[in-house]
């Protein structure tokens, strides 16, 4: 990277080693949005669609676990993939895949919970219908799961703000590694303790771009959406 | 199977329902039997809606049973529910119709005409692309009949279903009814309008403070009714 250039420079001239981390950035939050997606909604889904013992306590740990400290999260993942930890044998640790995976357990319980509250309301105004259709309990899931899709979409938004913004557990389970694990966040705090102030804020302006233009983005195909099936 | 009527007569032996400590439903004894409509009628919070839940299958009573055809527990394969407010699915009007008949078991290749069917027997032929939420609340409830129709029900349910709406849509309500009711389908309706249960009922059950307190053919039932409680329904007064 070349230190002596603006931020807009290095942007505009599209340096290498910035998009790079860019790239390694979205790679890791929308892989751990999606993982955390296909786990969040069908279980928070099947939370909302059961009655069982300490069930209100499940849900209130769910609902704690959305403010689930990622320092945290990232020593339990560095405890689980270190050599001597359970999962040691695999030698994910300072890759990309353990920050994925660090990721995807900050951000499953926000998606589980708001699917869960989301389904919940759903199913308060569908079930007499539902049931009077005769509508078996795996078609309930899945036909709430549609009806609920545009509120949804803002669970899953939640859930890609939080890993995009995130920084303590991927410094941690990532390592920083130049080329290998650097992503915005961790070479903003980097750079940032370095006194490169120029390359931390043009990587801090790129940040904030991407997440206005997915959350825009996702705007637009909710209210396409919305606009059809009403 | 559209003529055995396994799920009539539909029974109700001494049945009673209550939630947290409150008698809805007070020790019910009588028979739905195939035939001309059934009205149900009587003032608000007499027990009609708890009624035809309970007739449907829909909630299980607290004292008593219902029995469908002889049998204690009948799936509601041909059995359909219009609620007073319908709740429909956030697709268009024929998309709640096709998962509707998908629920009820209907073949895909038939669907699209069957949909179509549907939306003509009802007066919203043109209307299939249109989210259902967006139409009116006379339109919405004639989809919500539709739908109920996609089971292709023997018996079908009906919770004030014109409560709230304007004459025109009463009107359109009130004659897709009489069709389905010609076409050999049971139908059981509560109003709480005595001019609709004139012009739909063939008989009346007329319910008051949970319970049967007179039932009559619908002639005999407004030209001399039995009981006190039924003469100043009918005359108008306020039945508390």
């Amino acid at each position: 990277m070349h230190p002596d250039l603006s931020p807009f420079q290095l942007i505009l001239t599209g340096d290498p080693p910035l998009f790079a981390i860019v790239r390694l950035s979205l790679i890791v939050s929308l892989t751990a949005v999606t993982a955390s997606t296909l786990i969040g909604v069908p279980f928070g889904a099947l939370i909302a669609l059961t009655r069982f013992r300490g069930r209100e306590g499940v849900i209130v740990l769910l609902n704690a676990l959305m403010g689930l400290p990622p320092v945290v999260v990232g020593l339990a993942v560095y405890l689980l993939l270190s050599r001597s930890g359970p999962l040691g044998s695999f030698g994910l640790l300072f890759t990309p895949a353990a920050m994925i995976l660090a990721q995807t357990i900050l951000v499953t319980p926000i998606i589980a919970a708001l699917a869960r509250q989301t389904i919940e309301d759903l199913w308060a105004e569908y079930r007499d219908e539902l049931t009077a259709m005769n509508v078996g309990p795996l078609d309930r899931v899945t036909t709430l799961i549609w009806e609920g899709r545009f509120s949804l979409v803002v669970a899953v938004l939640a859930g890609f703000g939080r890993a995009a913004a995130e920084v303590g557990a991927i410094i941690i389970v990532g390592g920083n590694i130049e080329g290998f694990t650097r992503t915005m966040t961790t070479a903003i705090a980097l750079e940032t303790s370095k006194g490169d102030l120029s390359l931390a804020m043009s990587l801090g302006a790129v940040l904030i771009v991407i997440v206005i233009a997915v959350n825009a983005l996702a705007w637009l195909v909710r209210s396409v959406g919305e606009s059809i099936a009403g | 199977m559209r003529a055995s009527n396994s799920d009539l007569p539909i029974r109700f032996e001494k049945m009673s329902v209550s939630e947290r400590g409150l008698t809805i439903l007070d020790g019910i004894t009588m028979q739905i039997e195939p035939g001309a409509p059934t009205l149900i009628i009587g003032p608000n919070g007499s027990g009609k809606t708890t009624f035809l839940r309970a007739a449907m299958g829909l909630l299980a009573p607290t004292q008593g049973r219902v029995t469908w055809g002889g049998r204690e527990t009948s799936p509601a394969l041909r059995r359909a529910f219009v609620f007073q407010r319908p709740a429909m699915l956030r697709r268009s009007a024929a998309g709640n119709l096709s998962y509707a008949l998908r629920a009820a078991g209907s073949p895909k290749s038939q669907r699209g005409q069957r949909v179509e069917d549907l939306l003509a027997r009802v007066g919203l032929q043109g209307l299939g692309k249109r989210p259902a939420r967006r139409l009116s609340g006379g339109e919405q409830q004639r989809l919500a009949l539709a739908r109920a129709l996609a089971r292709d029900p023997a018996v079908l349910f009906l919770d004030e279903p014109t409560a709230s709406l304007d004459p025109a849509s009463t009107k359109a309500i009130e004659d897709a009814i009489r069709c389905v009711a010609a076409s050999g389908v049971k139908i059981v309706m509560s109003t709480h309008d005595l001019g609709e249960a004139r012009r739909l009922a063939g008989e009346i059950v007329f319910l008051h403070r949970g319970r049967v307190v007179e039932r009559a053919d619908a002639v005999q039932f407004f030209s001399c009714p039995k009981t006190p409680e039924a003469r100043s329904f009918i005359a108008g007064d306020l039945l508390v």
